[in-house]
């Protein structure tokens, strides 16, 4: 056990613990203002913004020695009787005077500067900067350039801190940044031909401390204090990302990832961080129709559901297409309300697209060839129910032989995931209801059109490709007219309000042995389903 | 500025005396006022005017909180950069702006589109303070009417246009008066 001392504070590191100055005093609740240390990256201590006063206690006299010059805090390991004084005077000049140094050459743009409002530079100037500015310098526009397809480069609004160049020699592996130049004219840039365009590129933004490096999907469009974020989880592959929808009044302007240990850590790939274009497409279904002679005619949701509800309970044979874009709770009031219908009914898993494969990356970052959020979760519901878990391909040999009354069938796919043919097979059933985001083959020939829920929209659990189940809430309300699955589900069984996904999944706890772990609250960063020792299911 | 700045000078509420612990004085105090503009009034010294048949004058019109207008900027170009800072600071929520990458070298951002719903607006002046480079201001213009809801929504172009009238007799904010241009 080892035992630092930080502004007089003593914090307890547990056996093997490894932090730096700057990780053992957020321990302590102090901050230590950095730019260019970052957990995920390699440590330079060149900002020289976390500069502190380091000493060591003896531990025999108890005496403190301390050393006579200001150390990056970044750079300097929290060990048994390491001392560290971050409020003296000495400290605070030394702050004030890097950001004076910082600012000096900085155009101070802030107005038209998309990071203003989440720029570690404004923030830092006011906690530990000058009040005036000494310099006579006149402001300048920054010069700006392209670095690829999604990022574009300030040059003068950088600090030199050089993340961005080192997440992509240390984690993307492409090392397509470099710092050009010497001393006061250092600057980010790329080789000429080699453009930054690895799958991990997004990730430079969010690290970037100031304004330097711009989202050029995101630019200018939203001032950044007018969006709330959103905890949520990435559905573009089964990784299973943590992320951080930030949105305005129902509309998305970006995706950030939100650290998770366990899963992505700091990152996300440029699929998932752009992968909600289709949650706002003009072409998404927000009309619930009926298909008659005469074609779809609209219809409103209550009459619809008691419609729906009336003749599926008179029919006997019944299938349930479960997509592995429902969340868990929604695939289990599915099976359910299918279930209680007909105790025989097909439960089958939607299809799972696959990539090529995983794509691996030199700092453990993994972006997975399964393009479905929860084929995990829906798998096991459906073994649940079914005793084992039918695929789509089988389902649709099944449909070539066997006559269904009523089929379900869940979308939420954010593209074209089956073709006429397949459609064709539906057209046995007397009934089918299709509730998807788009008007597909499948969804035209359906009796019930209903339009459904974006990944953004729902609310719920994703288990991921490991296992490790994570909750979310909503991030912005569904269009006008659509109806997220849970919902609709929740009204079928005919329970009373609205659709509670921590409530369905304590009965998923319940009834499940597999996913007994989720039983108690989970954490943000989810619950590894595998580790609890009575759920022996392989 | 900080709680703790020095330029703030800090004053206590002062204590009242004798003829405030009393009310009586202070409340006949208070009715000489009423009284004087009784007396002006009768004497044909009205501070009020018979508006529309009367104009009113307005004594500075750089202080003025009428409709607003969009300054231009030395090559008539709109000056907004489109920080968002007057909608931010907007407490009747009546300014829309979407923002674009500007179609000129030596500028980076400009506004798309310019809105103010000008039956929304409560013309408290807090956008043309919260305005960085001077673009917004309240002009001296101060019989607003229109035939429509829509009408009074007024765009880009309009705004420009109130920029066009009244620079000459208004013009903008100078160094001397606080302004950045």
């Amino acid at each position: 056990m080892a035992t630092v001392i930080i502004d007089g504070q003593e914090i307890q590191l547990a056996e093997g613990e490894r932090l730096n100055g700057v990780q053992a005093a957020a321990r302590a609740g102090i901050e230590i203002p950095h730019y260019c240390w970052h957990p995920g990256l390699s440590v330079v201590a060149s900002c020289r913004m976390c500069l502190v006063e380091v000493g060591r206690r003896d531990d025999k006299t108890g005496k403190i020695a301390m050393q006579p010059k200001l150390v990056p805090a970044c750079q300097t390991p929290a060990t048994d009787g390491t001392v560290f004084v971050t409020n003296s005077k000495k400290v605070a000049d030394a702050r004030a005077m890097v950001e004076e140094d910082l600012l000096l050459r900085h155009p101070v743009d802030c107005p038209i500067c998309d990071k203003a409002g989440e720029c570690l530079l404004q923030d830092y100037h006011f906690r530990y900067g000058q009040e005036t500015r000494r310099a006579d310098i006149k402001p300048f526009t920054s010069r700006r350039r392209e670095l690829g397809p999604a990022v574009t480069l300030f040059v003068d609004r950088c600090v030199m801190c050089s993340r961005c160049v080192r997440f992509c020699r240390e984690v993307a592996g492409t090392s397509e940044l470099m710092v050009a130049n010497r001393g006061a004219h250092e600057e980010i840039d790329v080789f000429p031909g080699f453009p930054l365009a690895n799958k991990l590129s997004g990730n430079v933004v969010d690290l970037c401390p100031v304004g330097a490096l711009g989202d050029r999907d995101f630019l200018y469009q939203q001032r950044v204090w007018f969006m709330k974020g959103h905890s949520h989880v990435c559905a573009n592959c089964s990784a299973g990302c943590s992320i951080r929808i930030d949105e305005n009044q129902d509309q998305i302007y970006r995706i950030k990832p939100r650290e998770n240990p366990q899963v992505n850590r700091w990152w996300i790939c440029d699929e998932g961080r752009y992968g909600w274009k289709h949650v706002h497409d003009p072409n998404r279904c927000v009309t619930a129709q009926k298909r008659q002679a005469a074609g779809a005619a609209p219809m409103e949701w209550s009459p619809l559901i008691a419609e729906l509800d009336t003749r599926l309970r008179r029919s006997r044979r019944l299938a349930a297409v479960v997509s592995p874009h429902l969340t868990v709770e929604e695939a289990y009031l599915l099976c359910r309300y299918v279930r209680e219908i007909d105790a025989e009914a097909a439960l089958v898993l939607g299809p799972v697209p696959q990539s090529d494969g995983d794509e691996k990356y030199p700092g453990g970052f993994t972006i997975r060839a399964e393009k479905c959020p929860n084929r995990r979760g829906v798998e096991q519901i459906i073994t649940h129910f079914a005793g084992e878990c039918a695929g789509w391909e089988h389902f649709l040999e099944r449909l070539t032989k066997e006559r269904f009354d009523a089929v379900w069938v869940s979308g939420g796919y954010c593209s074209q995931w089956h073709d006429a043919a397949a459609a064709d097979r539906f057209s046995s059933a007397d009934i089918l209801i299709v509730q998807d985001l788009f008007a597909l083959p499948l969804m035209r020939r359906a009796d019930y059109q209903l339009p459904g829920a974006a990944y953004p929209e729902r609310d719920g659990s994703y288990v991921n490709h490991a296992g490790r189940l994570q909750s979310f809430g909503w991030a912005i309300r569904p269009p006008a007219g659509a109806m997220v699955e849970g919902q609709l589900y929740w009204r079928l069984l005919k329970r009373p309000g609205l659709y509670q996904s921590r409530a369905v999944l304590d009965e998923v706890a319940r009834d499940i042995l597999y996913f007994r772990a989720a039983a108690e609250p989970v954490p943000e960063t989810g619950v590894d389903l595998n580790c609890t020792p009575a759920a022996g299911a392989p | 500025m900080k709680a703790d700045d020095p330029g703030i000078l800090w004053i206590e509420e002062p204590q009242l005396g004798l003829s405030g612990r009393m009310y009586l004085p202070i409340y006949m105090h208070g009715l000489t006022t009423t009284f004087r503009h009784m007396k002006n009034s009768l004497l044909g010294k009205a501070v009020t005017v018979s508006y529309p048949d009367e104009e009113p004058h307005i004594d500075n019109p750089a202080i003025y909180r009428g409709t607003h207008r969009l300054n231009r900027d030395s090559q008539g170009r709109v000056k907004c950069v489109a920080c968002f800072l007057c909608a931010t600071a907007c407490p009747a929520h009546c300014i829309d702006i979407v923002a674009a990458e500007s179609p000129w070298p030596d500028r980076e951002k400009y506004p798309q589109s310019f809105c103010i719903d000008e039956l929304r607006c409560i013309f408290c002046g807090m956008c043309e303070e919260a305005c960085p480079v001077d673009a917004i201001e309240l002009t001296s213009l101060y019989n607003l009417t229109g035939r429509s809801r829509e009408e009074m929504i007024f765009d880009k172009e309009k705004l420009l246009s109130v920029y066009d009238q009244t620079h000459e007799r208004e013009p903008m904010r100078s160094p001397e008066m606080g302004g950045t241009v």
